[in-house]
């Protein structure tokens, strides 16, 4: 019994009985989370995918369509959401550095940025629905389109489908961290131990890549084109 | 536990140096490059993922079974692409001169 008592001390809390070290623990969390990741990442792949063939088949309507999208709030939101994948960058370190308030502080400040970018996003969206751009049976052509009208409507399609899909994520991101940031808050971390806040880290910068791709692919590429 | 802790200066540099990519980016797609837009604005977007996945992510400080799962995953969506496109883009390579009613593959 006292061999069972001298082990139960030296072990941390959050050790789980299938781990020999906390390090082993955290390498295991780490590969799981990237496994997920490799699921979501072919996950967003396949609208990637349709979005490439479609723009090969549809130029014209590609660049017709990024032209309909609002750059500055696009652009915003970028600025925004590197941001916040730098303040979840901080509190990660903070948690390792062993600064529970900072970690708190860190996350509440993603969450704001996280917000923001939600409330510009649902901004562009209403336009959206106030123009009668929304694919569906109320959609409304422009006379600029001409005969790139519904092909102009894949495009959007594609564009509801991508950004909505990353904005599902950005309100997963939005209740993950919460939580962590509630165990910060009720010091459950250390620098001994700070696997969850690493591994909603490691979530929340994902989608913040998703977001560097589906910028540059839905506001910027072939904008200039239109011009020429 | 012993997890690599970066300095600050390196989380602000990345930081710097995404901005400033995102800047470039911007700036280049009003400039009219032909189909090299598309290339310009894949390439950066590619290097600013890199350096999330490498400093923020921590893959560049992570073992070396975590940086192969990693490039598992890239190599896979690079399979789904490729093959896809080779698919595509190739159709009609193959088909008969189009006919007097110019319609491609359609026999006489």
């Amino acid at each position: 019994m006292s061999n069972h008592a001298h082990a139960a001390h030296v072990h941390h809390p959050a050790l789980q009985h299938q781990f020999e070290t906390l390090e082993q623990q955290q390498e295991s969390a780490t590969l799981g989370m990237w496994l997920f990741l490799v699921t979501e990442i072919m996950f967003f792949g396949g609208l990637f995918m349709a979005y490439l063939l479609y723009r090969l088949w549809y130029p014209q309507a590609w660049a017709l369509g990024s032209l309909e999208l609002d750059i500055v709030l696009g652009g915003v939101n970028t600025v925004v959401l590197i941001g916040s994948s730098l303040t979840m960058a901080l509190a990660v370190r903070s948690a390792q550095t062993g600064f529970p308030r900072a970690t708190v502080i860190w996350l509440l400040l993603t969450m704001a940025l996280g917000l923001v970018f939600l409330v510009i996003k649902g901004f562009e969206y209403a336009h959206k629905f106030h123009d009668h751009h929304v694919p569906g049976p109320g959609f409304t052509m422009e006379e600029a389109w001409g005969p790139h009208g519904q092909q102009v409507e894949i495009f959007l399609s594609l564009y509801f489908a991508m950004t909505g899909l990353h904005a599902l994520h950005m309100v997963i991101g939005f209740g993950l961290l919460s939580v962590i940031a509630w165990m910060a808050y009720k010091r459950r971390f250390s620098p001994g131990w700070y696997t969850p806040v690493e591994m909603a880290g490691l979530y929340w910068h994902f989608v913040d890549i998703v977001w560097i791709f589906l910028f540059p692919l839905l506001y910027l590429v072939d904008r200039a084109h239109h011009f020429a | 536990m012993s997890g690599h802790i970066s300095p600050l200066r390196l989380y602000y540099g990345i930081f710097g140096a995404l901005m400033l990519l995102t800047a470039i980016t911007v700036g280049v797609a009003f400039i009219n490059l032909g189909a090299l837009n598309f290339t310009v604005a894949i390439s950066i977007a590619v290097l600013k993922a890199t350096l999330v996945v490498l400093f923020f992510m921590h893959v560049k400080f992570s073992s070396r079974l975590t940086k192969l799962f990693v490039a598992t995953g890239f190599f896979f969506l690079l399979v789904l692409f490729t093959l896809t496109l080779t698919d595509y883009v190739s159709r009609g390579w193959l088909t008969a001169p189009p006919s007097e009613a110019g319609q491609l593959g359609r026999p006489r």
